[in-house]
């Protein structure tokens, strides 16, 4: 009984994501629509940006608000070496993601011993750093505000990734890709190692794992994760500007990753939605308003009479729409704080850490908190 | 030398203004552990209802007696300020507190999402300007560099709220209570002092300060805009790093410091006007690799 339990139980398992996995790949059949194929193109890209910063944020448990800098990095490696030496965008993939390694390598290794809010700064302030050498181009390489343009799409035996759709399949592609190796990349050794420096560094090195180390491959690997979704947004849009790699959207990385919840997998695929795909969807709302109201007209049109009260009904559907781009952002602030003073632990947390926040709560119900941990 | 003494004065200026943002990110820190991203924007909030309670003056007709004006409508706009950070701990910071490291900050970039979209609704996206003329125009030679009174008056002001901040936080029961809960919130909490009103009182000051920093700001430059906190905030808070966070005179020494290199570098540096940024966060990085506590700092265990 117990062993049929438990075989149902994965097997069940399997059978989500193979549903999971038609769903990603019948879904630009039935939404027929190039808009909402691009915006699932924008969510794969983000998703792969999400969970490269999940290694360095969810599973080793460092502050890093800059990761827009190895996107950035990657995507103009890239660039130049495309548009300059006419190199396959396949070709430069790999050595976007070494590039972008080693330069998370240069800035963390002499700061990792320290604690983890002067990281945060620093890696903030490189983020900044290499947004302004993008912007001011010292070099003659990176076309300073106007960005590069001209990247070539990618090919391989002949095909030609060029609409919408075969990007949809070719972000899909990197995104199992990406998936498979989170999944075990959770559960290996350097994974628990990750695991344990997060939860108690001192500990940790008790055990003899080697926490430097360990912190700089988490930094190397996430940088190299982001060059590869920088390698894809390159040659997705075929242009890139410095304004693309600017703190904010370090910011709404960061935001994917905790909101989500830290450390989970399928919690960074909500938090993208969240963070990336509902912006887009608010953005759609003055039509949506519009389209109510415009439901509403017929049966007062058709009770007649009403000529003042539609009047009014379509000047206030039209303020409302008018100001809802205005009024986006704001939601959206006053969102993150509700989120997370009610789901602290993210909207997927990964089963480790709501046992943390939970347990917590049980074992000490009276509010003694302190701030030090 | 001349020129090397007027990028001196004006980067300390720009320091005092630092500082002052500084001391929120510092005090906020060390009492919390907490990054509060949110704190440029309330600097940001300060400017602009400076810059109301000017107009509406000005626009009552009244010009005489701006000097006693300038100084209520300061204080007004700190209380106001205060208030807000008050409010903003209790809604998005206190219910977090045992929730980790992560949430809180996230929390903090939703508070600064909020407060810079609130105030673009309500004053617009262009920048506003500062009424001109309301401190006059008054300058000095010093040894060949020019001080305006614009200048001398934000020096004095800045250093009469850091002295008075230093004061109360370290020669003050309540100063002595600040420290305290720093070190320890349960032993605190142990000795009688109630944490929740400390915190509360650290949001009451920072803000206060930075709401300060934001009305000379805008009397300084004469323009604001919506986005200003962030530019400000990153600034102070390197600032704040770098002379050791958790650390007030810190905070005021590497305010001071910060302003004074920028401006020195973006004067002797060629093109540094438009690297300053990157020269800062450089300079940032290169002292954290020498002396990882900051100027200032005490050693602190991370864990405890």
């Amino acid at each position: 009984m117990e062993a049929w339990l438990s075989y149902l139980r994965n097997l069940d398992k399997r059978i989500w994501y193979v549903l999971l996995l038609l769903f990603a790949l019948a879904f630009p059949w039935f939404i027929q629509s190039n808009y909402w194929i691009s915006v699932a193109v924008v969510f794969g890209i983000w998703a792969i940006l999400g969970l490269s910063l999940n290694i360095i944020v969810g599973y080793a448990g460092l502050f890093q608000l800059g990761h827009a800098a190895f996107w950035a990095v990657g995507a103009y490696t890239t660039a130049i070496l495309n548009t300059r030496y006419g190199i396959p965008i396949l070709v430069c993939m790999p050595i976007s993601a070494v590039i972008a390694a080693i330069f998370a390598i240069l800035i963390s290794r002499p700061i990792l011993h320290l604690r983890g809010d002067y990281l945060c700064i620093v890696t903030i302030g490189f983020g900044e750093i290499v947004r302004l050498f993008l912007f001011n181009d010292p070099f003659g390489i990176t076309g300073g505000i106007n960005g590069i343009r001209g990247i070539d799409r990618p090919s391989f035996f002949g095909i030609t990734i060029n609409t919408p759709l075969s990007y949809y399949y070719y972000v899909l592609f990197f995104l199992l890709i990406t998936l498979v190796a989170m999944q075990r990349l959770e559960n290996s050794r350097l994974g628990r190692a990750w695991t344990y420096v997060r939860e108690d560094e001192t500990a940790a090195e008790t055990m003899g794992i080697d926490t430097v180390r360990v912190k700089m491959l988490a930094f190397a690997i996430g940088a190299a994760w982001a060059g590869v979704a920088g390698n894809i947004y390159a040659s997705r849009y075929t242009v890139i500007a410095p304004e693309t790699f600017s703190f904010w959207n370090s910011v709404v990385m960061f935001c994917i990753v905790v909101l989500g919840g830290t450390g989970s997998i399928p919690g960074i695929f909500v938090g993208t939605i969240g963070m990336v795909v509902l912006p887009e969807l608010l953005r759609e709302l003055p039509l949506l308003t519009q389209a109510f109201l415009g439901l509403l007209r017929a049966p007062l049109g058709a009770l007649g009479g009403f000529g003042a009260v539609e009047q009014k009904l379509m000047m206030i559907s039209k303020s409302i729409a008018d100001n809802i781009p205005m009024w986006r952002m704001l939601i959206f602030g006053a969102a993150m704080v509700a989120m997370m003073i009610f789901r602290p632990e993210g909207l997927w947390p990964h089963w480790r850490y709501r046992l943390e926040l939970r347990r917590e709560e049980e074992a000490a119900p009276a509010s003694v908190g302190t701030a030090g941990h | 030398m001349d020129i090397l003494l007027q990028q001196a004065i004006n980067g300390l200026t720009i320091g005092a203004f630092y500082a002052l943002i500084a001391l929120g990110y510092t005090m906020v820190y060390g009492v919390l552990k907490l990054i509060n991203f949110a704190h440029g924007d309330l600097f940001m909030l300060g400017a602009y209802m400076g810059l109301t309670l000017i107009s509406m003056y000005l626009g009552a007709g009244m010009t005489s007696g701006i000097i006693w004006a300038l100084l209520v409508i300061f204080i007004l706009v700190m209380i106001a300020v205060a208030i807000a950070g008050v409010i903003m701990e209790r809604v998005a910071y206190r219910p977090l507190r045992r929730a980790g490291r992560l949430a809180p900050v996230v929390s903090a970039l939703g508070v600064s999402i909020f407060l810079e979209n609130a105030v673009m609704i309500i004053y617009g996206p262009r920048y506003r300007m500062y009424p001109k003329g309301l401190i006059p125009e008054i300058q000095w030679n010093i040894a060949g560099a020019q001080v305006t009174l614009m200048q001398v008056l934000t020096l004095v002001i800045s250093f009469f709220l850091m002295g008075a901040l230093y004061y109360f936080v370290h020669y003050t029961r309540l100063g002595t209570a600040i420290r305290a809960t720093a070190i320890d919130h349960d032993v605190a909490r142990l000795m009688g002092i109630n944490v929740d009103a400390i915190v509360s009182l650290v949001f009451i000051l920072g803000p206060a300060l930075g709401a300060a920093g934001g009305i000379m700001v805008g009397l300084y430059y004469g323009r604001i805009n919506f986005v200003l906190g962030w530019g400000y905030g990153l600034k102070a808070f390197t600032a704040a790093i770098l002379g050791g966070i958790g650390n007030i005179p810190g905070a005021m020494v590497g305010g001071m410091l910060l302003g004074i290199f920028e401006t020195l570098a973006a004067g002797y540096i060629p093109q540094g006007g438009a690297w300053k940024d990157a020269i800062s966060f450089f300079l940032l990085i290169l002292i954290l690799i020498v002396r990882p506590t900051g100027l200032l700092g005490e050693r602190v265990v991370e864990k405890l």
